[in-house]
């Protein structure tokens, strides 16, 4: 009975640390038309376009298969 | 011991599962459904979607700062023009949080058709709009005939054809 006084406070804190993890999957989803930062050229990984290419043509001539490096634009998924 | 590690286990699967049924999952319009009603600012007083019942309307989401909905823009301007005396109504909501981007952007690009202003993105929500642009096209019996997500430059000739034959569909 004693051990389980013990574990009480550890109990409590597990389960509020799990509501605010849950925080993080509630209604915070970046909705598609709220992407005006993120569609910015200057937050893509690269800088330059041409630059982007060319590498990507080396690699998928080397990999022997294309696709899969993202889109342009950022997150916005639409540029 | 092992209770105690039962009971935490449990604990944790009850608030998991309490905390995920709060979670908003928004789901996309099927073709054949009801197109939601909606209402909003224009440029010219309010547009409102039920107010258009009985001509083939074409809802494009856009934002001032996405590309191919710059693309769509001289497309949808040359089929307002050609369709509408078929009974076409091209509607586009816009979705930029600030107006003046919008503003800024129409007044480099002026739409031959109507534009209505959602800054809050109330619409987009009920519509399940997924990415940006996306279009709906809705008969002339309020349903929805299809969805058509993006824009590129290929995507004209089909959406036309598409529009066409929902414009010859009987009401």
């Amino acid at each position: 009975m004693k051990k389980y006084e013990m574990q009480k406070p550890l109990y409590v804190l597990l389960l509020m640390i799990m509501l605010a993890l849950s925080g993080c999957a509630v209604g915070t989803a970046v909705q598609p038309w709220e992407k005006e930062t993120l569609a910015r050229p200057e937050m893509t990984f690269e800088g330059d376009k041409l630059d982007t290419a060319y590498t990507e043509h080396i690699y998928s001539s080397k990999e022997g298969a294309s696709g899969g490096a993202g889109v342009g634009g950022g997150g916005c998924g639409c540029n | 011991m092992v209770k105690v590690m039962s009971k935490t286990i449990t604990g944790f699967l009850v608030a998991f599962f309490v905390c995920m049924s709060f979670s908003s999952v928004s789901y996309a319009l099927e073709a054949g459904g009801n197109a939601p009603d909606f209402e909003l600012p224009g440029e010219q007083g309010s547009v409102k979607l039920s107010k258009t019942a009985g001509s083939v309307v074409y809802v494009d989401f856009w934002a001032s700062w996405c590309g191919p909905c710059r693309q769509s823009f001289s497309w949808m301007n040359d089929i307002q023009e050609k369709y509408r005396s078929q009974g076409l109504k091209i509607i586009g909501v816009n979705l930029d949080a600030k107006n003046d981007d919008a503003k800024k952007f129409l007044s480099q690009l002026p739409a031959k058709f109507t534009i209505a202003f959602d800054p809050k993105g109330m619409v987009p929500k009920t519509y399940g709009v997924k990415g940006m642009p996306t279009s709906f096209l809705i008969g002339r019996d309020g349903k929805i005939i299809f969805q058509h997500l993006g824009f590129k430059e290929a995507d004209r000739e089909s959406l036309e054809k598409q529009i066409k034959v929902a414009l010859e569909a009987k009401k």
